[in-house]
């Protein structure tokens, strides 16, 4: 794999050969004499069974440039990173870099190239300081049998690296002291560490609070000039417009636009993520709304806390909850249903204020959440359809405190006929079955107990399109039936061809509520990334 | 009887076999009743470790419980001449009350079970010692109280009463784990309590309780033990005993990651723990040696599990990709 790399160079014309080490901390005078970009991918795809995720993308990448990178939820950016860091290998296409087509990128040859990650969730050990971290798998020695870590050339090693971001800790700083934007930092030192030559960046201000994103912007400027190239994801419009040369747009997997970078706005970047044909996905309700069923007042959670939501459902509604990933749905849904603690507010149910301490409490009321992550929350795997369905509800099963098996059985066969679920018998190991039908059984779990509200966290993640229907159609069941309904989607597609109404979130606060006849991409778009509608 | 267990049943079966055949002592009358007292009295206490291993935790304790409530009953009883039942009732609640404390810690404090435990195993052992001066409670009391002395030593047709007893509670807890509400969310509990919570399981509670439990069988068994041996040590009187608990249950089929085990598997467990160490003495082979004997026999056993267990994994997993395929 190395030595692919390593072949891949000795064809590299003279002048560009073996960079100097730490080339990114020199001016690189070189750079104009470099007719190929740093990285060139031509018709890169990358498709699963039965989903296309990336239809032939190509781009280039010069040293010393800042790109920014936009889409909405799963348009494919994060397929793109992952065949750039070498994690999954596309279907087709060729990557280059400097010049030099690569049959397969691996993660070894991707670091070796000097692509470099900044992730979201940052990968650091907080139980040891920034100059471990930096230098992790590589520590200089002392020489000798005993293999000592030389600290004092470790840290002459980190500290220019920390000069260049302009950090404010130390090489000896313990990482479990530091705040986000530190070590945001530390990752940023990390990758240039490793000569990089290329740092993808993905939602890095994410978390960050004003001040710590300036800094953020400097660095990258900074790298900029030293001739390191960088792709920034981001959906905040000032801090593109600032940093970056020019903003690429990803819709459903294919690169859609380019907006260079005195054209960069909010609307010249959403008039390229939408555009695409979505599909009617809606049933009528079958009668007129009725009064609010549910509400929610001023509820703040412990992710954003400071940012009240206030959030209604009427008899018969289906609610859409949409916003980017990380806007503070999931994390209602978690506090509303006591999963998580509730720093404010109340919830109500048919106008009466609910006092709500536990899960158990949420459940008893009839206020029952599917889980986004099914696998770890809301199933247990290697338990049957049978327990699983009866799980919160075994005390109904019981007499005596000792469970009746026949009742479960025939209650478990209730729950599998009625949503479809297809096993061979409800003592069929859940871990066995699909997603689609794993996410019936959690839904056949609650249903078993007549829900007053239900909240779904992403219903449909990870699940094939005839599943998606028979639970978009069950939603609009229950709705009927008086069940409020609230369903937290990132899917466009589903958020708009199935919700009554859309709220949407952006950054812990609802920024708008949607009507039916205000549907759109673009409206849900704009108040996703913090717009208001015009 | 899951095929983990029927597996252990029969390696004790085997063992058991060869050593009658070298040693034909071994299937006598007396040496199985005391085999049998000695499963009786280990394995009440294994049953409770089991309940607090299914949860995920383990209670290091054991021992040091055994041996201070073993010396406060017995002084109870002797120096301070409680009538038995009701120095008996206490000291059952003085193990309700600890398995309480335990488990109020680890769920409400949030601290680890390891830990709690061994600080409790190093409290109680010192409680012990400073109780008894560090003497050797060497009560001549078992004539004292023939009744109680009938109940926890007794045989009857030859069973040792601990042996039944033991039976008696496997039954009782064979329900409560296999058969309840509580057992459920047990396992559950233990084997994603996460998930437990989003189902609206109080998981605190079932955790809690195991731990309860836990003390309940510890207490009773020190009574049992405080019978037996006549004469408490307080610095050695159960000493391991918690390690012996553990073996039995892993040995048994529990995973010490939880959410997996079962009382069958417990009590043959203990069974097998017992028939080892009979099997040193009866093969002559040399007593020091009867920890190392005991150590190889329980790794053989639970790596022959694990291989096991990842074939038949492998075998699932070759027949879903054949299934996939179709």
């Amino acid at each position: 794999m190395i030595s692919l790399c390593l072949s891949a160079r000795a064809t590299v014309p003279t002048f560009c050969r073996d960079p100097p080490l730490n080339a990114q901390f020199h001016s690189q005078t070189g750079l104009d004499l470099m007719a190929a970009p740093f990285l060139t991918l031509d018709g890169v795809a990358k498709s699963y069974p039965g989903v296309v995720a990336l239809h032939g993308i190509s781009l280039s990448v010069s040293s010393g440039e800042v790109i920014g990178l936009v889409g909405e939820n799963g348009a494919g950016k994060s397929t793109l990173m992952k065949i750039l860091g070498g994690v999954i290998e596309p279907s087709a296409g060729t990557i280059r870099i400097d010049g030099n087509d690569l049959k397969r990128l691996d993660v070894a040859g991707s670091i070796e190239a000097g692509i470099a990650f900044v992730h979201q969730e940052l990968n650091l050990f907080d139980n040891l300081d920034v100059t471990a971290n930096i230098l992790i798998g590589r520590e200089p020695l002392r020489g000798g049998p005993l293999r000592l870590v030389d600290r004092k050339r470790a840290h002459a090693m980190v500290e220019p690296l920390l000069d260049l971001i302009g950090a404010d800790f130390k090489p000896e700083t313990m990482v479990s002291n530091m705040s986000i934007a530190q070590r945001q930092l530390l990752e940023i030192a990390k990758a240039l560490s490793q000569k990089a030559r290329l740092v993808i960046m993905d939602e890095p201000t994410s978390s960050l609070t004003l001040s710590e994103t300036e800094r953020l912007m400097k660095v990258i400027a900074g790298l900029r000039d030293d001739g390191v190239a960088v792709i920034f994801i981001s959906h905040r419009l000032n801090e593109l417009t600032e940093c970056a040369d020019r903003v690429l747009v990803l819709r459903d997997g294919r690169l859609v636009g380019e907006i260079p970078k005195q054209e960069i706005s909010h609307a010249s970047m959403i008039r390229l993520m939408i555009g695409r044909e979505l599909k009617s996905l809606y049933t009528e309700p079958a009668a007129p709304f009725g009064k609010t069923v549910f509400e929610i007042e001023d509820v703040e959670t412990t992710a954003y806390p400071g940012k009240p939501v206030s959030l209604e459902v009427r008899r018969g509604e289906i609610l859409g909850l949409a916003g980017l990933v990380g806007s503070g749905r999931t994390e209602i849904a978690r506090a509303v249903c006591r999963i998580d603690p509730m720093l404010g507010g109340s919830v109500k149910l048919d106008g009466q204020p609910l006092q709500l301490d536990t899960p158990r409490d949420a459940i008893e009321q009839g206020i029952f959440l599917v889980p986004e992550d099914r696998k770890q929350f809301g199933l247990l795997l290697d338990l049957s359809i049978a327990e699983n369905i009866v799980l919160p509800s075994l005390g109904r099963y019981a007499r005596f405190g000792l469970v009746q098996s026949d009742e479960i059985t025939a209650a478990a066969e209730e729950q599998k006929d009625g949503l479809g679920i297809k096993a061979t018998s409800v003592e069929t190991d859940v871990g066995t079955l699909s997603g689609g039908n794993q996410q019936k059984v959690v839904l056949g779990k609650w249903l078993s107990l007549h829900p007053k509200v239900l909240i779904c966290d992403e219903p449909t993640r990870g699940i094939d399109v005839g599943a998606k229907q028979e639970i978009y159609l069950m939603l609009r069941r229950l709705a009927d039936s008086g069940v409020a309904i609230i369903m937290i989607s990132s899917d466009m597609e589903e958020v708009i061809g199935v919700s009554d109404r859309i709220a949407v979130m952006h950054e812990g606060a609802v920024s708008g509520l949607l009507d039916r006849h205000e549907f759109s991409e673009h409206n849900v778009l704009l108040l996703a990334v913090g717009e208001t509608l015009h | 009887m899951s095929k983990k267990d029927l597996g252990l049943l029969i390696l004790i079966l085997v063992v058991g076999t060869v050593v009658a055949t070298i040693n034909p002592l071994f299937i006598s009358p007396i040496n199985l009743g005391n085999t049998a007292n000695l499963v009786g009295l280990f394995g009440i206490f294994a049953i409770g470790q089991a309940f607090v291993i299914i949860t995920g935790g383990i209670e290091l304790s054991v021992g040091s419980v055994i041996a201070l409530i073993g010396v406060l009953f017995v002084d109870l009883i002797v120096n301070f001449e409680m009538a038995w039942p009701l120095a008996l009732i206490l000291m059952l609640l003085l193990g309700i009350v600890i398995g309480f404390a335990h488990g109020l810690l680890i769920t409400r404090l949030k601290l680890q079970p390891f830990i709690v435990t061994l600080c409790g195993l190093l409290i109680y052992r010192g409680a012990a010692r400073f109780y008894t001066q560090d003497a050797t409670a060497g009560f001549g009391f078992g004539v004292s109280f023939p009744t109680l002395e009938w109940m926890t030593t007794g045989r009857l047709y030859g069973v040792p009463h601990t042996f039944i007893a033991m039976i008696v509670i496997a039954a009782v807890m064979w329900v409560v784990l296999h058969r309840s509400v509580f057992g459920r969310h047990l396992f559950a509990v233990g084997k994603n309590e996460e998930a437990a919570r989003y189902s609206g399981i109080a998981t605190g509670r079932v955790i809690v309780s195991a731990y309860v439990i836990c003390g309940i069988l510890t207490a009773i068994s020190a009574i049992f033990f405080a019978m037996y041996t006549r004469s408490i040590s307080p610095s050695s009187h159960g000493n391991f005993y918690e390690l012996y608990a553990i073996a039995a249950a892993v040995l048994g089929g529990c995973s010490l990651r939880g959410g997996e085990g079962s009382i069958i598997g417990v009590v043959l467990g203990a069974v097998l723990l017992q028939v080892l160490q009979n099997l040193v003495n009866l093969l002559g082979i040399p007593s020091s040696l009867n920890f190392a004997v005991t150590g190889s026999v329980i790794l053989i056993g639970v790596l022959a599990d694990t291989q096991f267990s990842s074939y038949r994994a492998r075998k699932l997993a070759a027949k879903g990709v054949a299934l996939q395929g179709k």
